[in-house]
């Protein structure tokens, strides 16, 4: 009985230790004095690995949800007459919740994973170690430039993934089961509302990405230096942000569009 | 070499984003601002019930949309629900003796506030008041009316 206790007592340990070192790599990586002789060389490169290549699979993902949208959305609009709404039912969709959610979940898929893996395999092969012993600070050389990449690249695929996904419900919805254009664009229009709608999206986004690269990072400093460790701290990295990424989207749906 | 086309590449990454946000906030909200809209002037009218109506609806003129509802009350000395809308700068033919009513927009659609202009010279200013008031239709009501006249009848 108490042997229970005890076990249920270190899990509660180990969970806030583990918050705390997360926290405390956060701190460390983004405050301190910033490092001028790397120049935006750094920033840029991880930029290019977390973004643009992640740009391929966000741009397929989008398309085929806008299609499978329009397609869904019209079969059930039209027993209603009301095909002319697709418009506003697949923008207000695709930015308040698929768009910020389903290009973190990729995000964190195609990204967080390859992050934490590098960082992981970094450790394990003991760079980290070797660039503390010539005095560069790891977190800053190696934690500071992911971490902002992935935080402006995030809102920036977002916004990429909810254009094409528009553009593929255009396509299904408009040039293929042939709603009028006309109305499709002005139901959207004049329902969705830059301040509420595409703002908040944005906001989400690059919430998101705060959250997803700052686990996917801690994961790759805090795995062990094993083979076996890295595999574990990638997968933990994919189902801790997918995890994280649909909770904070209820409590920010709840604050944003909850009642008043 | 290697390292202009990672910059090229991200340049047009980034471009790609902003293409994309505005690509968002103008083809698709079409630049509706939810509170920084033009200039407005603030009028009042009080219904005996606004069953439905909610703050943001539309406020009509011959079916063109002239302002919106800002807000909805309860005036406690009357206890008449009282609307307040803000109404476009540039509409200046509303008439005291306008008619506001609360109508809906097809069988199953959203209700909005419909002004009927009148004939008289006075026109309304900011912070006036409509007088002439036609309350919402509660289908329910309607409903209810018809049951228990046609149970009369029989």
């Amino acid at each position: 009985m108490l042997s229970y206790l005890q076990r249920l007592g270190r899990t509660g340990l180990d969970v806030a230790a583990g918050f705390g070192r997360a926290g405390i790599l956060l701190a460390q990586a983004v405050w301190g004095p910033i490092d001028w002789r790397y120049g935006p060389g750094l920033l840029l490169r991880q930029l290019h690995f977390v973004g643009v290549y992640s740009l391929i699979i966000i741009v397929v993902s989008g398309v085929l949800i806008g299609m499978v949208l329009a397609l869904q959305g019209y079969t059930v609009l039209v027993r209603f007459g009301a095909e002319s709404a697709l418009g506003q039912m697949v923008s207000l969709t695709l930015l308040r919740e698929l768009g910020p959610v389903v290009a973190a979940l990729l995000f964190a898929g195609r990204a967080g994973s390859a992050l934490t893996a590098e960082i992981g395999l970094m450790k394990t092969t003991e760079q980290l170690a070797a660039m503390e012993m010539i005095g560069v600070d790891p977190l800053r050389r190696v934690a500071r430039p992911r971490l902002l990449a992935g935080i402006i690249a995030m809102p920036i695929l977002a916004q990429v993934f909810n254009m094409v996904a528009i553009l593929g419900a255009v396509g299904v919805g408009v040039s293929w089961l042939g709603v009028d254009a006309g109305s499709f664009w002005s139901n959207m229009q004049q329902s969705v509302e830059l301040g509420e709608d595409v703002m908040n999206g944005v906001i989400k986004a690059f919430a998101f990405g705060v959250v997803v690269t700052w686990i996917a990072v801690f994961e790759g400093f805090d795995a062990e230096p094993t083979p076996e460790g890295i595999s574990t701290a990638t997968t933990r990295t994919v189902v801790y942000s997918s995890l994280a990424v649909l909770a904070m989207d209820f409590l920010l749906t709840a604050i944003m569009f909850g009642v008043d | 070499m290697q390292s202009r086309s990672i910059e090229i590449s991200v340049g047009a990454f980034i471009l790609l984003g902003i293409v994309a946000l505005s690509f968002l906030v103008i083809q698709v909200s079409g630049l509706t601002f939810a509170d920084a809209r033009r200039d407005t002037y603030q009028l009042s009218a009080q219904f005996n019930t606004v069953a439905g109506l909610a703050p943001r609806a539309k406020v009509m003129v011959a079916g063109v949309t002239i302002g919106r509802v800002t807000e909805i009350h309860i005036d406690p000395v009357s206890v008449r629900a009282v609307v307040d809308m803000a109404i476009d700068k540039n509409v200046d033919y509303l008439t005291a003796d306008s008619i506001a009513s609360i109508k809906t927009a097809g069988v199953l659609g959203e209700q909005y506030v419909s002004i009927a202009v009148g004939a008289s010279e006075d026109i309304l200013k900011g912070g006036d008041r409509i007088r002439d008031t036609q309350s919402a239709m509660i289908l329910e009501d309607l409903i209810g009316k018809f049951v228990t006249n046609f149970g009369d009848k029989k």
